[in-house]
């Protein structure tokens, strides 16, 4: 019953110096009305983002308002699943959860049609992965696809030529 | 040196009662937040200063404030802050910050979603750590220890309890007191109905303000007093940060025409109304208060719009605002606001 | 805005935190692993329970304890009757400021009183101990009415 059932830390004269004090809560979250879309978009194999009305940025995925301008997101569009990596790091750390083998590359993509970029998994030589390289999604089965980025399971690379890095240097 | 002119201008809320399970604290805030400006007639960009308060406890989601900031488009980067309490300490931050004369202006919101959690054991974080927490006290059981000691000092019953609630939620005092406990001595109806919610408020000063606003709610004092955590260190019957707080906010100085005050509980609002001397002559929370919707975070700059539009809009020239946080009102925020400059 | 359900998810938020308990907090723990009760006296002579880390009138750093008694008087309760996960009972009880006796100011905790009728303001009670102690306020399973 109680949360502090553990033994408390002791020191050599046996004066209690430490008490376990663990947090628990449980919430229902909503992942909000533009979120929600996203979500359901992918589960449908899509990627849906939405265009500001005052400074015509899409953002995928969409959020709640424009966070340069303060207002409210516009007109729904459906982005491509392809895209260039803006940037990325090499993972060596491992921590819990983690569904890759390590060394592993985790990298930023500007998906063509989109104004920011997204985060997720590259599967490739983390050697051969650089700035600029064309990637693509690899798509869970639709019949496995949940409502999260787990949808797509990481970014291939496509083969085409680099992106030239004016097209992308906005989207560091 | 008296204290610069400020002035509220603008106020807008959101109070989604029981909860808005839809939008996400961005896309609550975001009206919100743009009909307060617009109200205000300074552009966005001109305002000095923005200011939040929320509690990341509330949705469980850490340091939630960063994501709020898309709700104000902050770019070009703007000048803001950010307090883990309710909204009124943050209009309080504003109030300071407006103190040092190189802005004229600033935004302040909030927004709390306290439905999508268990409030009893949410708040139950806000408390001491080591001797109270453990014991996963919720706000009703603390708050009717406090309902107790004022019912055995034996001015009030549990009737007076009934009766601010039928006059600020409806219902029937005679009837709702018929009612089962939920934590005795208190009923479902003496605790406020669990909200989600947003406010902005939109503080302007000098002349700025008279520019903007034909009434502007001049703030003629404001003081924040906190007492004791530890409920057994206290006289829970009496409010004396609210009384201290009052006292140095001016509230005594003249004739108050309506009081909006963050009362959580029935038996609270007793507690400051005598705390604050006001009497029968005084409108109490017209606007339902806390009891009828309380979105945590929200509910005390919300006291604070509600009694400035009664000024703006000509209704009142003397309004009192106050804000309470913390077990059994441990600290309190008072503030007179009048019409005349 | 297109009207949309948006999805929710549960979520669980959770911290394992280890707390320093320091030199005041870690007497009033050591001693309800003993089986006892200390407070901090002040300057004024005013015997606080649970200790303050600093004088409540003159901010002095706390020196002085005093061992306070295992009963003493409710000085005002709440009746809890749906227990909450977490909290000292799993049936119906009640909530107390408790002012021990010896102690010039009153701790919360739990009352097992059975009823809400064998509560009264002034009544007297002393503690139930847990049977394993470890250093904890919930060393104190909960107090108990003194006089059946």
């Amino acid at each position: 019953m109680s949360d502090a059932s553990k033994p408390a830390k002791k020191d050599a004269d046996g004066e209690v110096r430490r008490i376990k004090a663990p947090v628990k809560l449980d919430y229902t979250v909503t992942a909000g009305l533009a979120l929600s879309r996203f979500l359901k978009g992918v589960t449908a194999g899509k990627l849906l983002g939405q265009r500001c009305g005052v400074c015509s940025k899409v953002y995928v995925p969409p959020r709640g308002g424009c966070p340069t301008c303060g207002v409210g997101m516009g007109e729904q569009v459906e982005v491509k699943d392809t895209g260039t990596l803006t940037t990325f790091c090499i993972v060596n750390v491992p921590f819990e959860g983690q569904t890759m083998k390590l060394p592993y590359v985790y990298g930023l993509i500007a998906l063509d049609g989109a104004d920011n970029a997204l985060h997720h998994l590259i599967l490739a030589p983390p050697e051969e992965v650089r700035m600029g390289m064309r990637l693509r999604a690899e798509w869970v089965p639709p019949e496995s696809r949940p409502a999260s980025m787990e949808a797509i399971r990481w970014f291939v690379p496509t083969g085409e030529p680099d992106a030239p890095w004016d097209s992308y240097k906005e989207h560091l | 040196m008296s204290p610069r002119e400020i002035a509220i201008v603008s106020y807008a809320s959101l109070l989604a009662v029981p909860g808005e399970p839809q939008r996400d604290e961005v896309e609550l805030l975001l009206p919100v937040v743009t009909e307060a400006v617009a109200r205000s007639g300074i552009p966005k960009r001109e305002l000095g200063f923005t200011v939040s308060g929320s509690c990341d406890y509330l949705g469980g989601r850490p340091f939630s404030f960063v994501m709020a900031l898309d709700a104000i488009g902050a770019w070009p980067p703007i000048a803001e802050s950010h307090v883990e309490m309710d909204g009124a300490f943050a209009l309080y931050e504003a109030w300071v910050r407006l103190q040092c004369g190189d802005v004229d202006s600033a935004l302040v919101y909030a927004f709390g979603r306290s439905t999508q959690g268990d409030l009893g054991r949410v708040l139950a974080q806000q408390l001491d750590p080591y001797t109270l927490s453990p014991l996963w006290p919720d706000d009703t059981a603390l708050a009717a220890l406090q309902a107790r000691a004022l019912l055995d000092r034996g001015r009030v019953s549990e009737r007076d309890f009934a009766a601010v609630a039928a006059r600020t939620r409806g219902g029937d005092a005679d009837e709702l007191v018929q009612r089962p406990y939920t934590v005795a001595p208190l009923r479902a109806h003496d605790r406020g109905t669990v909200a989600d919610g947003a406010a902005a408020v939109v503080l302007a000063a000098g002349d700025l303000a008279r520019k903007v606003c034909k009434r502007p709610a001049w703030i003629r004092g404001i003081d924040h007093r906190i007492e004791q955590h530890q409920l057994g260190q206290r006289d829970l019957t009496r409010s004396v940060s609210t009384a201290l707080a009052g006292e140095r906010a001016g509230v005594g100085k003249g004739p108050v025409d309506v009081a909006e005050l963050y009362a959580p509980y029935t038996h609270q609002e007793l507690i400051l109304r005598e705390a604050l001397g006001l009497g029968e002559g005084v409108e109490v929370n017209p606007s339902g208060g806390a009891l009828a919707a309380h979105p945590l975070m929200v509910a005390g700059l919300s006291r604070f719009g509600e009694a400035a539009e009664r000024i703006i809009d000509g209704s009142a020239n003397r309004a009192v605002a106050h804000a309470t946080s913390g077990p059994c009102l441990q600290q309190n925020l008072v503030a007179v606001l009048e019409a005349a400059p | 805005m297109a009207a949309t359900d948006a999805l929710t998810a549960p979520y669980v938020l959770e911290y394992t935190y280890r707390r320093s308990v320091g030199p005041v907090l870690g007497r009033f723990l050591t001693g309800l692993r003993a089986g006892r009760i200390e407070g901090s006296r002040s300057a004024a002579g005013k015997v606080q329970v649970p200790p303050s880390e600093h004088d409540p009138d003159t901010g002095a750093p706390t020196t002085e304890f005093v061992e306070v008694g295992l009963a003493g008087v409710v000085t005002t309760w709440s009746w809890a009757t749906a227990p909450r996960p977490g909290q000292p009972l799993a049936q119906p009880f009640a909530w107390a400021l408790i002012k021990l006796d010896g102690a010039d100011s009153a701790l919360l905790h739990a009352v097992d009183a059975g009823a809400p009728e064998k509560m009264k303001t002034g009544m007297r009670v002393k503690v139930r101990w847990q049977a394993e102690r470890t250093g904890a306020i919930t060393d104190i399973a909960c107090f108990e009415p003194e006089a059946p």
